[in-house]
């Protein structure tokens, strides 16, 4: 955990069990249902269940993020589906991005609109940060999930460090 | 850098997106002639004004899909998804009566 | 008389705030507030530069961001800054300035000898005088037209300081904060919409700033700003940028915007960026960019003191600065009487306003008159004199038909000049908008765009004040989306815009072919170039542009480009519509490099990548190299050993007992579905289908035009799921490839693709002595030749971490490849390692990968193919499967083309000589001396000193390579005798393939 800047922090979070999931709306629905996720989230939309949460990243894919039993209820809800259950949890590297300049430091190194009503809390997408691949995902006002590739994880950071230094002049968010 | 909107993520930045090339180009299978796998390998419209091209949102949900950009402006006229026919949009340059 | 042009009681600089800064090592002082230009104008001081080609001296000629003149360097060492505006330039405490393009003093310039020179640096000189002898341009013309020609000086150390990026996003952005500007900023902030108002200057309000006669709303229009500003900072849906220039119009309404933050400071907080770039996409833009005074052009109207009327009324107004002593005003539209009238009644002396009109009378004209200035109608300024300074004007008569009679001189140390106003329509030009020439004004118009963009103000030819502001808010209000109240103000005070104005070159007496009369005062192309321009030929005004070099300098043609049309124009006897305008291009005014690359600098330019085992290879000594994106270790030298030395020994452990090697970086892509044979069988030139479950098979892709597009070993994890690997750099291109096929060809198939790359660490375990070990590292997998030969695939753990054990080779000896989650990947990394040193495990690099495959003839795509290679070309034709109905590429390769026997093949070389190593890419000849053009027989691909041979070997892709083995050609050199080579088979070594097998 940094505090980068005066009001942002930026926290590495421990490893975790990643699965991208791909298939056609069945098996959206089959791995929701094993994560306790009535509906498939609409796209670009997350829903949580009891066996972990599910992030639309994609019209036929979904980012699994499983608590506790590993894979083995996905496995057994898509037994009869076809689909694609890779294991990402590796490839990933995940962080927290928290704080009240939190959304201005994303908006140096990415193109989205992070205001609260172009990206509202829940809203999950792969983007870029400046130079790396990113999936962001508001998990509330002012905090960000963030996940690159292992091997852009040092490329990341450092930027956001870098911003982070000079974010707090002159940038003030507009409000809406 | 061009508003690009991916029918499946909505309007993003260009810089999400990588370029696909001319679209509604069907590949042939090996059974046609020579001339027609020459055409479809490297014959291309080169279109002045309203372009069908495909793009994919390489830094995104990752599918491809179709728009309609006028060449001339940068304009776009329609974005669908792959598989749809092309929308309806201004007659081409040189085209018409 | 007092030495002081400040005058009290004018102006917006801060008296309480005294600053002294250095010019040309000088103190100057100054107040709070002046830029660089207004604090020497204080002190009388107009000579701030010496002009680009002819040297000659100048002072500022405006008051912003349209200065050609007045350009200066600031700052010292690396945070020298050259080529500023010392009319934008505000001064602090400390500022260090000079001027630039001068030898060696600013008064006194040798560089002058230029002037002398001017009928021999005609139009087009670079182009025509130069051209001969040929070889004198590099040494003799370049270097001196470099030195004695130019602008200021770029510092050579990196730039010290921070830059900042900010992508933004609104729904209406505001470009300039003049009266247009504010009042749209202020209508469409009311309803509620995200709004940025920027600026370039330090203030917002524009013209209103230098407006002491309108009222608006009854107080004064400084005042209207305050309360208008004050109101939008209460917004919060608003906001409000000053130094902050729009400078690029992108498609789609993304608008770049370069906010300066630092350089006005004494001393900046630690960590604020000195400028950041910001991105705004809008879904409207309001342009409120204004209009410019047009100079006008006649002979020696460069002189040090001759201004544009609007920029002395600025420097009266905001600076409290009086110009000169005695002016003499020359005009061809009434906005000049009105400063006559001010400068007037601040004590300087109108010698006269000389009026190119022959009837001027609108209110301002009698409103001078009554105050007792001399207007002199029909008459035109034939000369002005003075070198350092003018000194005095010719005033001529000049009669309806242009003829000009024989004039009078009167002393003055002033010429305000002012040829009406000519809107700006850079950012609207940007915007790819369309322009409609205006006959009455006689300026060009924003016409339509494909942008979401609207101009408001006098960018669009709107000029009474009261105008502008109605202009100004409907299209803020518009741009908002029209529901809301249109804010209204009342001006009660204002000059009416007159009739007039004047573009081209002021009526002359005599051919005047030796007069300087400037056009394009930054870059000193004259009235006369431009004539010549067009007499030799260039009718279109991009060609004269380019000919003469007029709008070309770094003010964009803000002052010159509608002069310069109107000489075209007047020259081809051709309507000024018909001959049209340059392109306006980005930037607007010049952006600091440091902007561009902001936060992308140093070790944070482009991602490093580093590899699981990269903390491991630097504490073991590696030396690395860039593989794209990544950073791999090339070769781990001991203690007094070269590459060569170090290779030689890496490679001779790995076939001797093993080597260990991190292959991380290989692309991975797990292919998964019920239909993932049939995606491959489609996809890869090879076979899958009988591929079982646990296998192997090295696999190649070709594009659909029959040339190989990457390899790479492929696993069957299981019935409906493949491990696919590509090359390091292939990586993002074959998955976006498969996913191309997929989604737009074979979208019916149930196959789904996922990168591995980053999930899967791999360590290339190699060498007689790997199987001994691995073997007690993973947890009871029977990993013996007979359970696991080569080109088998197993899962199982090691240590108790998942493992994909891979057993392939690269390198042709036994060998696996243990793919482990990357995270945990050095953990198994350093147990392998400890496992290996009784056996004289050896780490090895990149560098003897490449060498322990070229032994094995093994193919690198991208360093034997070059995109033109077909399967056949490179050995292997045997992968490409006979009886599949399609796969990518199948019809190209039949093509008798792709087949022909004198097609480019890989095949091995050896010289004669076997310490002789071959250059890669040299060429291969049929004979020792050769005449040039020869044309080539094949070239080399790949060369090393291979240590398993003890001698040179070679890769080459030769025409008809493999029916010529034993046949003999040349490697030319351009230093010495040819090198004869022989063809031979490209596997080097262990031919059999017993090794691997072992
Ligand atoms: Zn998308």
């Amino acid at each position: 955990m940094v505090e980068i800047t005066e009001g942002c922090v930026l926290s590495r979070l421990p490893a975790s069990t990643r699965l991208i999931l791909q298939g056609r709306q069945p098996a959206l629905q089959a791995a929701c249902g094993a994560l306790g996720v009535e509906t498939v989230p609409e796209m670009l939309c997350t829903a949580e269940g009891a066996g972990g949460h599910a992030l639309r990243v994609g019209p036929f894919e979904l980012a699994l993020q499983p608590t506790g039993d590993g894979l083995a209820p996905l496995e057994a809800a898509l037994a009869s589906v076809p689909h694609s259950l890779v294991e990402v949890s590796n490839r990933n590297v995940s962080y927290t991005l928290q704080g009240w300049q939190a959304a201005d430091i994303l908006a140096a190194l990415c193109p989205l609109d992070f205001s609260l009503a172009a990206f509202p809390v829940g809203m999950a997408t792969r983007s870029i940060l400046d130079k790396a691949g990113a999936l962001i995902w508001r998990t509330a006002d002012q905090t960000f999930h963030i996940e690159v590739w292992r091997s852009f994880a040092p490329y990341v950071e450092g930027q956001l460090h870098e911003v982070a230094k000079s974010i707090s002049y002159n940038i003030l968010t507009v409000q809406h | 850098m061009l508003l690009i909107e991916c029918p499946y993520c909505g309007p993003r930045a260009e810089i999400e997106f990588s370029y696909g090339g001319e679209a509604h180009i069907d590949r042939p299978g090996p059974e046609v002639s020579e001339e027609e796998w020459a055409s479809f390998l490297y014959l291309r419209e080169n279109t002045k004004g309203v372009l069908a091209e495909r793009w994919r949102h390489a830094h995104g949900c990752g599918r491809f899909f179709n728009a309609l950009r006028d060449t001339r402006t940068d304009e776009f006229k329609a974005f669908y998804e792959m598989g749809e026919k092309r929308p309806d949009a201004e007659k081409k340059e040189g085209e018409g009566a | 008389m007092s030495k002081t042009f400040r005058l009290s009681g004018y102006g917006r600089v801060d008296r309480s705030r005294p600053v002294t800064f250095l010019f040309d090592g000088k103190p100057v002082k100054g107040y709070a507030g002046d830029t660089v230009a207004s604090a020497l104008l204080a002190d009388g001081r107009h000579l701030m530069g010496r002009s680009f080609k002819y040297h000659r001296p100048r002072g500022p000629v405006s008051a912003g961001s349209d200065e050609p003149n007045a350009l200066i360097g600031v700052g010292e060492g690396a945070r020298h800054t050259p080529n500023l505006r010392a009319t934008q330039v505000e001064v602090h405490e400390g500022l260090v300035a000079i001027s630039q393009n001068r030898l060696p003093s600013l008064r006194f310039d040798v560089g002058i000898v230029n002037t002398l020179a001017s009928p021999f640096l005609p139009a087009g000189f670079y182009y025509k005088t130069f051209m001969w002898p040929h070889g004198f341009w590099d040494k003799v013309y370049e270097p001196l037209i470099r030195r004695a020609s130019g602008l200021g000086k770029a510092p050579t150390a990196p730039d010290p300081d921070e830059y900042g990026l900010h992508y933004a996003h609104c729904d209406v952005l505001v470009a300039g904060a003049g009266p247009a500007g504010l009042a749209a900023a202020l209508a469409a902030g009311k309803t509620g919409v995200r709004v940025i108002l920027c600026d370039e200057n330090p203030e917002f309000g524009g013209a209103l700033l230098s407006d002491s006669h309108s009222l608006i709303d009854g107080v004064a229009a400084a005042q209207w700003v305050a309360r208008t500003v004050a109101e939008l900072e209460k917004l919060p849906n608003v906001q409000l940028l000053t130094r902050c220039s729009a400078f690029n119009y992108g498609p789609h309404n993304m608008v770049a915007l370069n906010q300066r933050l630092t350089d006005h400071l004494a001393s900046a907080p630690v960590g604020m960026p000195r400028e950041r770039i910001w991105q705004v996409r809008a879904k409207e833009v309001v342009l409120a960019a204004g209009s410019l005074e047009r100079p006008l052009v006649f002979e020696g109207n460069d002189r040090p003191g001759i201004l544009l009327a609007s920029a002395a009324r600025t420097y009266l107004q905001r600076y409290g600065v009086l110009c000169g002593r005695k002016a003499v005003v020359m005009t061809a539209d009434d906005a000049a009487y009105r400063v006559a009238i001010e400068m007037a009644e601040a004590g300087l002396k109108i010698v006269a306003v000389a009026d190119l009109r022959a009837n001027p009378d609108s209110a301002v004209v009698a409103e001078a008159r009554a105050r007792g200035i001399k207007v002199l109608p029909s008459t035109t300024i034939q000369r002005a004199h003075g070198h350092y300074r003018v000194g005095a004007v010719e005033l001529a008569p000049v009669s309806a038909d242009g003829a000009v009679g024989k004039g009078r001189t009167v002393s003055c140390d002033l010429v305000l000049m002012s040829g009406g106003f000519t809107p700006s329509l850079h950012l609207h030009c940007q915007a790819r908008g369309a322009l409609t020439y205006d006959d009455k004004l006689g300026v060009y118009l924003p016409g339509d765009s494909v942008e979401h963009v609207r101009s408001a103000g006098s960018c669009r030819g709107v000029y009474a004040l009261d105008a502008v502001l109605r202009d100004g808010a409907e299209a803020g209000l518009n741009a908002a989306g029209g529901e809301g109240d249109l804010p209204v103000w009342t001006v009660t005070r204002q000059d009416q815009p007159g009739e007039g104005g004047f573009a081209g070159a002021l009526p002359r007496r005599g051919p005047g072919h030796l007069a300087l009369a400037f056009v394009d005062f930054q870059n000193d192309v004259t009235a006369k170039d431009v004539k010549l321009a067009v007499r030799e030929g260039f009718q279109s005004i991009e060609h004269v542009k380019r000919y003469t070099t007029t709008g070309m300098a770094t003010d964009q043609g803000k002052s010159s480009n509608v002069n310069a049309l109107a000489i075209v124009s007047k020259t081809l006897q051709r309507a000024p519509q018909k001959v049209g305008l340059t392109t306006y291009r980005p930037p607007y005014t010049p952006v600091t490099f440091g902007a561009f690359a902001s936060h992308a600098r140093g070790d944070q330019f482009d991602p490093l990548r580093l590899a699981p085992a990269d903390g491991w290879a630097r504490a073991h000594g590696a030396v690395f190299e860039d593989v794209g994106l990544w950073r791999r270790a090339r070769y781990f030298p001991r203690a007094g050993e070269d590459m060569l030395a170090a290779v030689t020994r890496e490679c001779r452990m790995v076939r001797k007992t093993a080597g260990i090697f991190d292959a991380s970086t290989l692309g991975k892509i797990e292919v998964v579905g019920p239909d993932a044979a049939e995606f491959m069988n489609r996809f890869y030139i090879n076979g899958w289908t009988k591929l079982g479950v646990g296998k192997c098979r090295y696999g190649l892709v070709c594009r659909d035009n029959g040339f190989v597009y990457d390899d790479g070993v492929v696993g069957r994890v299981a019935k409906d799921r493949f491990h696919v690997t590509t090359t390091t750099g292939g990586a993002a291109g074959v998955l976006n490839m498969m996913e191309d096929y997929l989604q737009t060809e074979w979208a019916d198939l149930d196959v789904w693709l996922t990168s591995i790359t980053e999930e899967w660490g791999v360590i290339a375990l190699q060498g007689p002595k790997a199987r001994e070990i691995l073997a007690p590292l993973v947890d009871g997998l029977d990993i013996s030749a007979e359970a696991m030969p080569h080109m088998f695939l197993k899962e199982g753990t090691i240590g108790g971490i998942p493992m994909r054990l891979f057993r392939v080779s690269f390198t042709g000896e036994l060998g696996y490849e243990i793919n482990v989650p990357s995270g945990r990947m050095r953990e198994v990394w350093d147990r392998v390692w400890a496992a290996g040193q009784p056996h004289g495990l050896t780490p090895y690099g990149t560098e003897s990968m490449h060498v322990l495959r070229a032994e094995k003839g093994y193919l690198i795509v991208g360093q034997e193919t070059d995109g033109t290679a077909t399967p056949g070309d490179v050995g292997c034709g045997w992968a490409i499967s006979k009886i599949k109905p399609d796969f990518i590429g199948k019809k190209a390769l039949a093509l008798p083309a792709l087949n022909a026997p004198d097609r480019l093949q890989m095949v091995g070389v050896l010289t004669d000589d076997p310490h002789y190593v071959l250059e890669e890419g040299m060429q291969l000849v049929a004979a020792p001396q050769m005449q040039a053009p020869a044309s080539a027989d094949g070239h080399i691909t790949s060369s090393y000193f291979s240590p398993a041979l003890n001698r040179s070997i070679a890769i080459a892709m030769v025409k008809g390579g493999r029916s010529r083995m034993g046949a003999t050609l040349y490697a030319p050199r351009l230093d010495a005798a040819a090198v004869r080579v022989t063809l031979v088979d490209p596997v080097f070594y262990d031919p059999e393939g017993a090794r691997v097998n072992g």
